[in-house]
């Protein structure tokens, strides 16, 4: 058993599993299971400022995307922050946290866009004994409109003046929690970094509408006969939240910035792969609202067995390692040459490559009378798609040794070489 | 009623009335919209799926399963519909795993294929559910037609035909329409009356008259030469009314009767319970009708049922699926063992099988058998063609046909059982009727 013992940013937690803020993470009696269940720390459910809470909506709050057998792929929803009092939820953050001090117990706040209003709650979260406090500068709908949530997030001269306010009123750690509502995540990234950010922690929800009632013409979740935008998460955002956790850790700007990935995490394969990208610990909540808290015991079991494959001693072995293979196009090695392979042995000939590879790519694929599928070399550009429809996984690329001859472009695979020294480009520098 | 299983002879009431109740409910109960979803999701979409090719009919199973999935049951029905009228009643009785699921990749991926039979019952009873027909009938070519059996390929013959504007009518001998669908088929495969259900929302298409209990060639119902004078094609879907005999000394003692007789009796009665049944059952051969006889009398209460073959359980006409249908019914399977004498005096009380063994010129029995009790024996080994008008030529005992159907006599076509084309299947038949309606139509059109 690896040891899954996370420290990021100072705080400890028994794994790097987290619960994002959100419902899981709304009140005492909720945490008190989560941690019992196994998390290694949650972000307690947004905090606004002290006064009449927000109210939500009394319809539906969520919108969703299935899979195949109704497995929930994508999640949206129109929820604002808590609707519970704020001295409420300081008294069951004070009372958690005293139960469960190697726990990591971080309180996520939003409060208007003015110093007073961040001077006021800090020190009353620094009471409660919480570890730390991540800005949300995330949420999409609702709060957004009010000038807070993403409507911050967005603009990243708030977001850093913002986290300077709280970094002079407070001793806790800030993270500051990103949109992805944006163009450039590594803008509003910098912007945290220069205002004194511990670190990041992204994704938030995406802008989304997931679909629409086509009897009543209105977005759902629908209220009332009307739908507005919500925010999207669930396995269906990962790759989006991989790629912006991605473009921070190799920024030169924001590199070493500590970061808490976020989106989509549902098995301990997820997480592994938004550590390898540079997250320093994964924060889940769809998975937990979908299958309930006790997924995080796969994450557990599944993350300490590969450290244990891989020889890991511990998550920081992991951390980044893949970043230095995210890389630009440009410096892709055009030399690699692949063909599709396909394992007759296992082939169910279903036809499905052949379908895809001579209907919308390069007839790359040849079948016989009686169902054989063979990929043609020759016209084989590697593309992959072949691979990804195939729904018994039985086609591989075998890679082209130097001095093979590629029977498609006849020509013999060399060195590496990339398009910055391709013939093609205009702007190439002079080939050797 | 004082009957039980152990009651000796050939009697009713050999259980209790719920009993009969739920041994002739559906046998494999249609899938709800969340299962249906399920068993969808499971379908690749195959290309120019082996699936669509193994079915008789060429129904596009890929696209109506994508159609259930995405939650238009009734667009799969009508994709369905277009190739096989009859989808409903095929949907129940086609032996699947012979047909499009013995195909199905999943089945070389996980031997599990895609339920195809329960999804097109699924999609088709929605459609059928709302009582209206998905076709409309073409405008009125003046022309006429006869078809001789309303069996799953004359009503697929005359339905395409209706549909093309031309008049129908079906001529039966039975009192009801639907040939084996309606007298044929085992009872909880299509229960609930779903054969006249079936034949009356065909029917809707419009222009097909039903004339019952007319027999071509009866003396005073008509000769195919009347038929040609009144409409401008015949179709001849008769399927095989004859039986094979089993050739033995003893053949019409009691108790002793075809298979196919038994089972037509039992799907018109009304109450199962006084319909008597053998205690010590003993059919004779190796298809599906064998062993519906089978497992039907053991379902109506017969304490011992052997289903007794010739050759091995390998070389069976039934399916791996029908023979342990038949065996989880508790029928006893002997194989490789052939009838060659009756012991009982009036009434069957034994029959005396021999052993067969593989010979140079085909199966032999050898010095070896034993006997069976018996107080009823049904004989399942084969049907025959039935009299046919002497213009239509017959080969190997069928009628023969070309590609198209069409018989050796002109404006003649003929199609199902009778032909010797194809399996001996319900969905052979609609395919066989569908085919010979549209060559009938492109004959009629340019003559
Ligand atoms: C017991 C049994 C079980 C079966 N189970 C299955 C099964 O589970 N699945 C499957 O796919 N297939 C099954 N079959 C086979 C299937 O029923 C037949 O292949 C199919 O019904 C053939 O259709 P048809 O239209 O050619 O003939 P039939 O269904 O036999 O119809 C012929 C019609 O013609 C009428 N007719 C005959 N002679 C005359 C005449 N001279 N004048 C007027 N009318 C006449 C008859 O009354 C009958 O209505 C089974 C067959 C039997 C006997
Ligand atoms: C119903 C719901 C409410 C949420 N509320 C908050 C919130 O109050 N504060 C916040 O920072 N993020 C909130 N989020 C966003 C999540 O914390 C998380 O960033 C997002 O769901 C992506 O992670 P996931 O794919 O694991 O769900 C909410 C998400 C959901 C589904
Ligand atoms: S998609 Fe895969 S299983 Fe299907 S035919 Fe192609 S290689 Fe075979
Ligand atoms: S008609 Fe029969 S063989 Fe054809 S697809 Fe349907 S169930 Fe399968
Ligand atoms: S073969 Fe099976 S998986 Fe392929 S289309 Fe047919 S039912 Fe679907």
């Amino acid at each position: 058993m690896a040891d899954l013992r996370s420290e990021f940013i100072g705080i400890k937690s028994p794994n790097p599993f987290w619960l994002a803020s959100a419902p899981p993470t709304d009140k005492e009696y909720n945490v008190r299971r989560a941690f019992e269940a196994g998390w290694g720390g949650v972000v307690w459910k947004t905090l606004g400022s002290e006064g009449p809470p927000v109210v939500n909506v009394n319809g539906p709050r969520y919108g969703a995307i299935y899979g195949a057998d109704r497995r929930l792929l994508g999640l949206n929803n129109i929820e604002l922050i808590t609707d519970r009092p704020l001295q409420t939820n300081l008294r069951e953050i004070k009372a958690v946290k005293r139960d469960y001090p190697d726990r990591a117990l971080i309180v996520s706040l939003m409060v208007p866009c003015d110093e007073e209003s961040w001077k006021a709650i800090l020190p009353l979260v620094e009471e409660t004994g919480a570890d730390g406090v991540e800005l949300n500068f995330g949420c999409p709908h609702g709060m957004a409109e009010r000038g807070m949530g993403s409507a911050v997030g967005q603009v990243p001269e708030y977001i850093e003046m913002v986290t300077r306010w709280c970094k002079q009123y407070t001793r806790m750690p800030v993270i500051v929690k990103l949109t992805p509502n944006i163009t450039d995540i590594r803008r509003p990234a910098e912007a945290a970094k220069r205002g004194g950010a511990d670190a990041v922690s992204l994704i938030n929800t995406i802008n989304s509408i997931t679909s629409v009632d086509l009897d009543d013409f209105a977005p759902e979740p629908t209220i009332d006969g009307k739908g507005t935008h919500g925010g999207y998460c669930g396995p269906a955002v990962k790759p989006i939240a991989l790629n912006m956790v991605a473009e921070i850790a190799r920024s030169s700007e924001t590199a070493g910035l500590p970061i808490s990935g976020i989106g989509g995490v549902t098995t301990w394969r997820d997480a592994a792969e938004f550590m390898a990208l540079g997250a320093g610990n994964v924060q889940v909540c769809t998975a937990a609202m979908t299958y309930g808290f006790k997924v995080v015991q796969e994450m557990i079991s599944g993350l300490s067995d590969y450290m244990d494959r891989k020889g890991f001693a511990s998550t920081s072995d992991l951390v980044g390692r893949a970043v230095p293979n995210v890389t630009d196009w440009q410096y892709l090695n055009l030399n690699y040459v692949t063909k599709a392979e396909i394992n007759q042995d296992d082939c169910i000939k279903c036809g499905r490559c052949y379908a895809a590879c001579e209907d919308t790519s390069h007839q790359a694929i040849a079948m016989s009378e009686d169902r054989v599928f063979t990929v043609k070399d020759e016209e084989c550009v590697a593309c992959n798609l072949c691979i990804d429809v195939c729904p018994v996984d039985c086609i591989t690329m075998r890679k082209l040794d130097k001095g093979e001859v590629d029977p498609r472009t006849g020509r013999t695979v060399g060195d590496y070489a990339n398009w910055t020294t391709h013939p093609n480009n205009p702007s190439a520098n002079a080939a050797e | 009623m004082s009957n039980s299983q152990l009651t000796e002879g050939i009697v009713p009431g050999r259980l209790d009335p719920e009993s009969y109740c739920t041994n002739f409910a559906d046998h494999a109960p249609p899938l709800g919209a969340q299962e249906a979803r399920i068993a969808a999701d499971r379908c690749y979409f195959c290309h120019d799926a082996p699936c669509m090719e193994a079915c008789p009919t060429s129904i596009d199973v890929p696209l109506f399963i994508r159609q259930i999935s995405t939650g238009t049951p009734e667009a799969a029905a009508r994709t369905i519909f277009e190739q096989n009228i009859l989808g409903g009643m095929c949907a129940r009785v086609c032996p699947t795993e012979t047909l499009c699921e013995g195909a199905c990749v999943r089945m070389d991926a996980e031997g599990e294929p895609v339920e195809i039979g329960a999804l097109q019952r699924y999609a088709t009873d929605t459609l059928m559910a709302r009582q209206n027909h998905p076709f409309a009938r073409a405008s009125r070519t003046g022309k006429s037609v006869a078809v001789i059996g309303a069996g799953p390929a004359g009503l697929a013959c005359a339905h395409r035909l209706a549909m093309k504007g031309h008049e129908v009518t079906i001529y039966d001998a039975r009192a009801k329409p639907g040939g084996l669908n309606e007298y044929g088929i085992a009872s909880y495969k299509a229960p609930g009356g779903f054969a006249q259900a079936e034949v009356a929302w065909l029917a809707q298409i419009g222009g097909i008259t039903f004339v019952e209990n007319w027999q071509l060639g009866r003396a005073g119902d008509g000769a195919l030469s009347d038929l040609m004078a009144d409409h401008d094609a015949v179709f001849l879907g008769v399927g095989l009314s004859g039986v094979n005999a089993l050739r033995l000394d003893g053949e019409d003692k009691e108790g002793i009767r075809p298979a196919t007789e038994f089972i037509a009796e039992l799907r018109q009665a009304s109450d199962l319970a006084k319909l008597p049944i053998g205690r010590d059952v003993v059919v004779i051969g190796g298809g599906m009708t064998a062993v519906d006889a089978a497992v039907q009398a053991k379902l109506l209460g017969a304490l011992n049922v052997s289903l007794v073959y010739r050759r091995s359980r390998a070389e069976m006409p039934a399916s791996t699926v029908e023979q342990e249908h038949a065996l989880t019914h508790g029928v006893t399977i002997i194989e490789n063992a052939a009838p060659i004498a009756i012991h009982g005096n009036g009434a069957v009380r034994e029959i005396e099988f021999a052993y067969t063994r593989k010979g140079a010129e085909g199966l032999e029995m050898t010095d070896t058998g034993f006997r069976l009790k018996a107080d009823q024996v049904f004989k399942a080994i084969g049907q025959t063609l039935g009299d046919t008008p002497p213009q239509v030529e017959v080969a190997g005992g069928k009628i023969k046909v070309d590609g198209a159907g069409r018989t050796s006599a002109e404006r003649v076509w003929a199609g199902g059982d009778c032909t010797h084309a194809g399996e001996d299947l319900t969905v052979t038949a609609v395919a066989q009727g569908r085919d010979a309606a549209e060559d009938i139509h492109n004959f009629l059109m340019e003559g």
